[in-house]
């Protein structure tokens, strides 16, 4: 597979490393009253989908970027890749 | 129709015209007791158990494809039980006192060959490590054997024993591990579940669960709405997208898992062996070829196929192990979907829906686990209680923090 590193353009997916499903962003709020309930959400469940998946991958032995990548599960054809950082200010995160 | 060596002389003297299929091709029922979604290995295993030891009248196995295609064909044939964790042991224990029977049982030749595991070592830490996991393993009942450099060699003289960073120190050898022939595994459940009444239906694809009131009555299928007193799941690869349809989220990530086979060779390797400085695991088929395997993809998919990086990763551990396998051409690789779970080990368990019960979460090991893990199943749905050895494999365990996390690596499913 290669990655269409949004700065560096595509790079060998060799040169990363894979983490999981993008909502891995959404850390919960540690002081929501039902924190515990989030968390194990957050950290044990997975939507798991067949079809396109929104992942994070790590540009390990690149620029070392987060990267979010939309990719197609069955078929591994890549159709966005986008900053980690850039998604998670969209969503309201300070970095 | 019992087989047996008179009945292939009886056979093999009238032209090999009195063989029947071995399991019928039923239309499905309006209703069942038991209906379980999955024809591999654990389905089949269920469906057997369910009629042979918990004598459940009505069961029926639907499949989406045909039985047997899915990773019940697509492993490395491996059976073994060398696990150190309470929770683990005593069901693989299980596991492969069951497969010591398994043939006498089902009247099927499944090819069971324990020829032995041997687990390299090739530092210090990791004898220790092998010492400890091997007395784990007597005291749980199982067989374990540390050998030093000069018991590997006396077995395995080929290996590349003077490397440089990886020199190998010795092995855990798990002498009752072995293999057994795959696809015969799930002809033989097939054939047995058939033959006690089971209906075992193919190309027939599970669309929705029927569920009312909180409890499922049956399942909506590509052949029509189909009742059932309850249903078992039993499709690990798939169980993320099976389960949604009953809107459950699960601890699982699919991943592909690729696996190998070489030519055909005279007999070299007479058993399993498994690298302990990189990921690599080989033996060699009673047809010749060797099989071999190594690390998952790493990344989310369902496609039954891997990138090369992964092959060039195997084939460089398996060379920097056994430098002979320079020589060899590869003939064929193929993946198979795996069920990461979030600590590395299974679900057999009810779900939050009354009368859905779930087995799957396998990783790379659902092989081995194939007999136990269907009388375990059995027993649950039979019973409504979890089978004695298979209590930890609760769906709720990461809620109420009973994780069995043989590697200790955390909620990270692509590194168990």
């Amino acid at each position: 597979m290669m990655i269409d590193h949004p700065l560096l353009g595509l790079r060998d997916a060799q040169e990363f490393t894979y983490l999981g499903d993008a909502s891995l962003i959404d850390r919960p709020d540690w002081q929501a009253k039902d924190a515990q309930d989030q968390f194990h959400d957050y950290l044990y469940l997975r939507d798991n989908p067949a079809g396109e998946h929104r992942e994070l991958w790590f540009h390990e032995t690149g620029d070392r970027s987060w990267l979010v990548v939309t990719r197609n599960t069955l078929t591994h054809e890549i159709s966005k890749v986008e900053l980690a950082r850039d998604v998670a200010r969209a969503r309201g995160r300070s970095t | 129709m019992a087989y047996s060596g008179l009945r292939i002389i009886k056979e093999a003297l009238s032209g090999h015209k009195g063989w029947k299929p071995a399991w019928r091709d039923p239309e499905p029922k309006s209703q069942y007791d038991i209906v379980i979604v999955g024809g591999g290995g654990h389905g089949l295993a269920t469906a057997y158990y369910l009629a042979s030891r918990y004598q459940t009248a009505k069961v029926a196995v639907l499949e989406k494809g045909w039985i047997g295609g899915g990773n019940v064909g697509r492993n490395t044939t491996i059976v073994r039980s060398n696990y150190l964790l309470d929770g683990n042991q005593s069901f693989y224990n299980l596991s492969l006192r069951m497969w010591e029977d398994l043939e006498q049982d089902l009247n099927y030749n499944a090819m069971v060959s324990q020829r032995g595991i041997l687990n390299l070592v090739h530092t210090d830490a990791q004898r220790d490590a092998a010492r400890r996991r091997g007395n784990a393993m007597i005291l749980a009942g199982d067989d374990a054997e540390l050998l030093d450099t000069e018991g590997v060699r006396a077995m395995y003289p080929f290996l590349n024993f003077e490397n440089a960073r990886f020199p190998i120190k010795g092995g855990l050898l798990h002498r009752r591990g072995g293999t057994v022939r795959h696809d015969a595994v799930a002809w033989g459940y097939a054939r047995g579940a058939d033959r006690r009444g089971v209906d075992i239906i193919q190309n027939c694809e599970v669309t929705g669960f029927k569920i009312e009131a909180g409890k499922c009555v049956g399942v909506e299928t590509s052949r029509g709405f189909i009742g059932a007193g309850k249903v078992g799941v039993a499709v690990a690869g798939s169980s993320s997208r099976v389960m949604e349809k009953a809107g459950l989220r699960l601890p699982i990530e699919s991943h592909v898992l690729q696996a190998f086979v070489s030519e055909g060779l005279k007999p070299v390797i007479p058993g399993v062996i498994t690298y302990g400085a990189g990921h690599f695991y080989c033996s060699q088929s009673d047809k010749g070829g060797l099989v071999f395997g190594g690390d998952i993809d790493m990344y989310n998919t369902y496609a039954q196929r891997g990138n090369l990086p992964v092959v060039e990763d195997v084939l460089e551990s398996g060379i920097s192990l056994i430098p002979a396998l320079g020589r060899v051409r590869l003939l064929r690789s193929w993946g198979g979907i795996m069920d990461m779970s979030m600590d590395g080990s299974p679900f057999i368990d009810r779900t939050p829906i009354d009368g859905l019960y779930f087995n799957g979460g396998w990783c790379y090991g659902g092989f081995k686990a194939t007999p136990a893990s269907g009388l375990c199943f059995a027993h649950l749905m039979a019973t409504d209680t979890p089978h004695d050895v298979a209590q930890a494999y609760r769906l709720d365990r990461f809620r109420c923090g009973h994780m069995i996390d043989e590697k200790g690596q955390g909620a990270q499913p692509n590194l168990h």
